[in-house]
């Protein structure tokens, strides 16, 4: 039994937004795999509820017309997984939410919630950072998009209003095209696990695969908010595909990225995993893109 | 006919079909629901507790305070009560308590007509506490000057037990010239047992009687102790135990039973339901003891220990309830698992501090001793540059050696041929020299441990069980045990040992698998591994009883002589010529129908043992560690036991299997974690708690030496509790092997291995 005051259940997003409206004090749900361990925990015990969990618009991948891949916040992480679009354009994100939780999880999670929870471990969080995700968010006044990177306030918190719903993730062209990418979840187990650190690097070759055109590597847990560490890419942007450059690069992810000391984890041992997951995220990406690493 | 064949299990259907009741499937939906309001600090004294504001909430029927129980301290341990007060075990807490003494010790209890009801009072309810300083730490509790938990008892310091054993003159021995001295301290965690069934009961009055249904190990025991808490004649309880959902020595104790019952008469008597959180159950039920060993060992150069010390500081939590047994235990295997030639001498000590209260768990106090002695064998071998099976053979225990104390006789080398059959399925020979020179971040690693255990408590406590059986007219028989089944599978290998005895096929033989003091035979229940040993002695004493009452009806029915008769099959056949007289069938529906001389043929009998039996063997590992990364994968792992004759080797296999998984987790992964600041638990659920998962398993194998137990019924003896004893320190030595980094913790996790791998230099 969970202590419920009431939900309500929309029946298209303008409904959403009209029920959030009307009720100030609820609590939007979709799969309900965080909202309702949270109620049972008593952070939400009593609060009214607003559903969106049978909205099917919300859920899918599909490309606009301008290649930008627009993947609908409620498609469970098993169905990202098994999308034929993100296999084709962004894989590592359907590998990466692949690593939730378990089988059951993964089935009713969904990615919207993931990233709306603002939580710095979230497995979708890292890659979305690396491809420059845009988040397109309905609330009455209409549409407007925000980058990943402005929607992740602080630990907890997003950009979103009360009356605010997320409506899509974008991944445009020329943030996916050429770029093969490698995700890595540290944990203590391999599976049923919260991240000590996740890291997701991708990359885009030189077309004799000899030189790294491009490389953005992103982190979750390093930091309150997932994060991207520009150093990192800075230091290895124009350079040849070498043991060298894969080195250097994550010794500059160090320089980016100001993880503390809790009791998961001190800060020493994130600062070597932050360095350590870099240099094998861009091996593997390397090696996913047809270089040689 | 049946014993040593890897039949079915009796339950398999019930279970896998969902048919089989648990109690939360036998409580009526109707019950009322308590939950228990916690302290939050980790020492305290409750000055009030404000109900106002819970008392007004819709559908709360009462509350209960610390300040209403009755003045009544009463012992909780899943130990036989004792009639000699001196060994009776130490009584020191109440229903609830106002002297807190861990955070989320018992202060309130709601009583309410539905759980959100109950969970919002809770939540309602304030307390207010004089605070008082806490310790966490054993060592820091036994210093002057630490806060003192039960001082008011007598437990000075903190102690609540310190014992001296050993053999021989320790401090003439270490003069002995030309040996090496090698010395370490070895830490292990508090951790939990993690049953799937979270501890549950329930409780009403009837006529006269308190009736408790609850998920436990040992209905008998808990019988007793509601009657002591709640200053009842014992006989005035009536305890039910239906299928439970693991227990693993964590329900081996009276948990919530006695405050459950209590607060059913608070209301009444009616029906009061309560059901503890996973939460609640990390910290408000029972953990393994957390222990730090010192140990010293003299040796020669040859690696023949002459003289060892060892000193055991084990973490008590709040609460005595198994107390200092754990680490008594303990010291008996560090002073006869190896034989130094001259001396031994272990002093233990079992201290109070201001976290959750340890009890029993799976290996009693083994695995934390084997962790301590097999990685400091380990080092041993390390220091002398000797192999580390040849030092062990060197030094283990002899065949023929018999303990003083116990009779406990060694009548074979277990050891040395569950470490050969290991040795061999692991490849051990050739991956040592594969893996021997190698220099990259990644690198393998060979590790092995052994162990001591001993089979049930006899001479320290009382062994004793009872049966009942009852033939039924088609030649069945229902068997009754207060041995109980929690899922280790012992109705099964009650009624293979019954059919064999009786000679009548398995499937006529129904085992009453829930106990109920009023009806099931006087026993103490599943612990010490005790159930195919101990039941082992009741059910052939009580099948060869009923199979001479049984014979003499069919003297009476074929007019043969006993002595020419014999059950087999089912049947009853004349010895002398083979020929089969009449089947069991006709002659128990002849007996109970006899219009001349009618008879209910049963037979029930109680075998009280004074023996006991040593169990051994031995677990192999082979690790791959990612420097790094700070990994250790465990890439095989195989345990050896010598159980003696196996009743059900699919069953035995089983439990081989679920013992390696727990010593996984305790040798990589589990660790209950507090606030160094609060006292507090700061993982106490099952995400943050690292129990591993079947991803973080390699293939378990499980193999076996049988040689039959000369003292036992039907050549049994331990194999609950014993694979649960080595592989964490086989683990550890592997991770040795493969980086030359001896880690003298567990769990050893990743955080621990890079602060050890930086510490050497490796990162």
């Amino acid at each position: 039994m969970y202590d419920l005051k009431a939900l309500y259940e929309a029946t298209s997003v303008a409904n959403a937004i009209e029920l959030l409206t009307a009720h100030p004090e609820a609590k939007l749900i979709a799969g309900g795999s965080d909202v309702l361990v949270q109620m049972r925990e008593g952070r939400l015990a009593g609060k009214e509820l607003v559903s969106i969990f049978k909205l099917d618009e919300l859920r899918g991948v599909s490309t606009d017309a301008d290649g930008t891949l627009r993947i609908l916040p409620l498609t469970s992480f098993s169905h990202i997984t098994r999308d034929p679009l993100i296999q084709e354009h962004i894989n590592v994100l359907g590998e990466a939410v692949d690593m939730v939780g378990g089988p059951q999880i993964r089935n009713i999670g969904t990615i919207g919630g993931n990233t709306c929870n603002g939580v710095t471990s979230a497995d979708s969080a890292a890659t979305l950072h690396a491809y420059d995700a845009i988040m397109e968010i309905t609330g009455a006044q209409g549409v407007r998009q925000l980058p990943i990177r402005e929607f992740y306030v602080s630990a907890g918190k997003v950009a979103l209003s009360h009356e605010e719903l997320l409506t899509a993730i974008l991944i445009p062209k020329k943030a996916y095209e050429g770029y093969k990418g490698h995700y890595i979840k540290y944990a203590m187990r391999n599976a049923m696990d919260i991240a000590t650190l996740t890291c997701s690097v991708n990359v885009k070759l030189s077309a004799d695969k000899k030189t790294i055109e491009d490389v953005r590597v992103a982190y979750g847990v390093a930091g309150p908010v997932p994060m991207r560490t520009p150093s990192a890419g800075a230091a290895a942007k124009g350079k040849p595909v070498s043991a060298q450059t894969i080195e250097a690069f994550g010794e500059a992810a160090k320089l980016d990225v100001n993880p503390r000391t809790s009791w998961r984890a001190t800060k020493d041992f994130r600062l070597h995993l932050v360095g350590e997951l870099a240099k094998r995220g861009l091996r593997e990406a390397i090696k996913l893109n047809g270089g040689e690493a | 006919m049946s014993v040593g064949k890897s039949v079915k299990r009796i339950d398999a259907f019930d279970k896998v079909t969902g048919r089989a009741k648990y109690t939360d499937d036998l409580c009526p939906k109707n019950a009322l629901i308590a939950k228990v309001f916690r302290s939050t600090v980790a020492h305290g004294v409750v000055k009030s507790v404000d109900v106002s504001a819970a008392e007004k909430i819709p559908g709360v029927i009462k509350i209960v305070t610390c300040f209403d129980v009755p003045d009544i301290k009463f012992p909780t341990a899943g130990h036989p009560w004792s009639t000699d007060p001196h060994h009776q075990d130490v009584a020191d807490r109440k229903l609830l308590n106002t002297h807190v003494r861990y955070y989320g010790d018992d202060v309130a209890a709601v009583i309410a007509e539905n759980d959100i009801a109950a969970t919002q009072a809770v939540r309602a309810i304030k307390a207010e506490y004089e605070e008082l300083p806490f310790v966490l730490d054993p060592l820091e509790a036994m210093k002057e000057g630490a806060p003192q938990l039960h001082e008011d008892q007598g437990f000075k310091n903190n102690v609540l037990a310190h014992s001296q054993s050993g053999y021989g003159d320790y401090e003439e021995a270490i003069k002995t010239p030309g040996l090496t001295v090698v010395e370490g301290w070895y830490h292990t965690p508090i951790v939990q047992h993690c049953h799937i069934e979270n501890h549950l009961c329930y409780a009403y009055e009837e006529g006269h009687k308190m009736v408790v249904v609850s998920s436990t190990q040992i209905p008998h025991i808990v019988r007793r102790i509601v009657g002591q808490a709640l200053g009842r004649d014992w006989g005035s309880v009536r305890l039910i135990k239906p299928y439970i959902g693991g227990g693993f020595g964590n329900k081996q104790d009276a948990l919530y039973e006695p405050l459950c019952a209590y607060l059913s008469t608070q209301v009444g008597g009616r029906l009061v339901k309560l059901e503890m959180t996973r939460e609640e159950t990390f910290v408000s039920s029972r953990v393994r003891h957390a222990i730090t060993y010192h140990i010293t060992t003299h040796v020669k150069p040859d690696g023949t220990f002459v003289a060892q010390r060892m000193e055991g500081f084990s973490n008590q939590g709040a609460y005595a309830s198994h107390g200092h047994g754990i680490v008594a235990k303990g010291a008996s295997a560090f002073s006869q698992l190896y034989k130094s030639e001259l001396a031994t001498k272990a002093d233990v000590y079992t201290v109070y501090t201001n976290t959750p209260t340890s009890g029993a768990m799976r290996g009693y106090g083994i695995p934390q001793v084997s962790f301590a002695i097999e990685s400091h064998v380990d080092n041993i071998a390390k220091k002398l540059n000797l192999d580390p099976i040849a030092i062990r053979e060197k030094n283990i225990m002899p065949v023929g050696f018999v303990d003083g104390f116990s009779k406990n006789e060694n009548y074979y080398p277990s050891h040395l041929q569950c470490i050969e059959k290991a040795k061999a399925y692991i490849g051990w020979d050739e991956k040592k020299k594969q893996y021997a020179n190698e220099t990259g971040p990644v690198r393998h690693g060979m590790g092995m441990a052994i162990f001591w255990y001993n089979t049930a408590v006899w001479p320290i406590s009382l062994e004793s069980s009872s049966c009942r059986m009852v033939l039924n007219q088609d030649g069945s028989v229902q068997i009754q045990l207060a041995e109980t089944e929690i899922g280790q599978g012992a109705d099964t290998a009650f009624a293979q040992m019954a059919s064999e005895t009786l000679g009548i096929p398995l499937e006529k033989v129904y085992v009453v698998s829930a106990q109920d003091t009023d009806i099931t035979p006087f026993g103490t229940g599943a612990y010490a591994s005790r159930q195919t040993y101990v039941g082992g002695f009741s059910v052939k004493q009580t099948a060869l009883a009923l199979k001479e009452r049984i014979l003499k009806q069919a003297q009476e029915q074929t007019r043969m002589a006993p002595f020419n008769l014999d059950i087999i099959d089912g049947k009853i056949v004349r010895t002398t010529d083979g020929r089969v007289l009449m089947s069991l069938e006709e002659l128990a529906t002849e007996a109970l129908y006899s219009l001349t001389h009618s008879e209910h043929l049963t037979a029930e009998t109680t075998y009280q043992i004074k023996t006991n039996a040593y169990t051994f063997g031995c677990t192999f590992a082979e690790v791959e560690v990612d420097i790094p990364l700070c990994k250790a994968k465990l890439l095989n792992i195989v345990n050896v036991h010598d159980c003696g004759t196996l009743i059900n080797p699919a069953l035995a296999q089983a439990q081989v299997h679920g013992g390696m998984s727990m010593a996984i987790g305790f040798g990589m992964s589990e660790q209950l974690l507090f606030d160094e600041k609060t006292g507090r638990p700061l993982n106490n659920n099952l995400l943050d708690y690292k129990l591993s998962t079947i991803m973080d398993h390699p293939h378990l194998e499980g193999e076996f030496v049988e040689n039959p137990e000369p003292t036992s019924a039907y050549g049994t003896k331990a194999l609950g509790e014993p694979p649960a004893c080595s592989g964490a320190p086989a683990i550890r030595n592997a991770i040795l092997d493969a980086t030359g980094v001896a880690i003298d913790q567990c769990p050893i996790n990743p955080h621990v291995l890079f602060a050890s791998f930086k510490e050497a230099g490796l990162l």
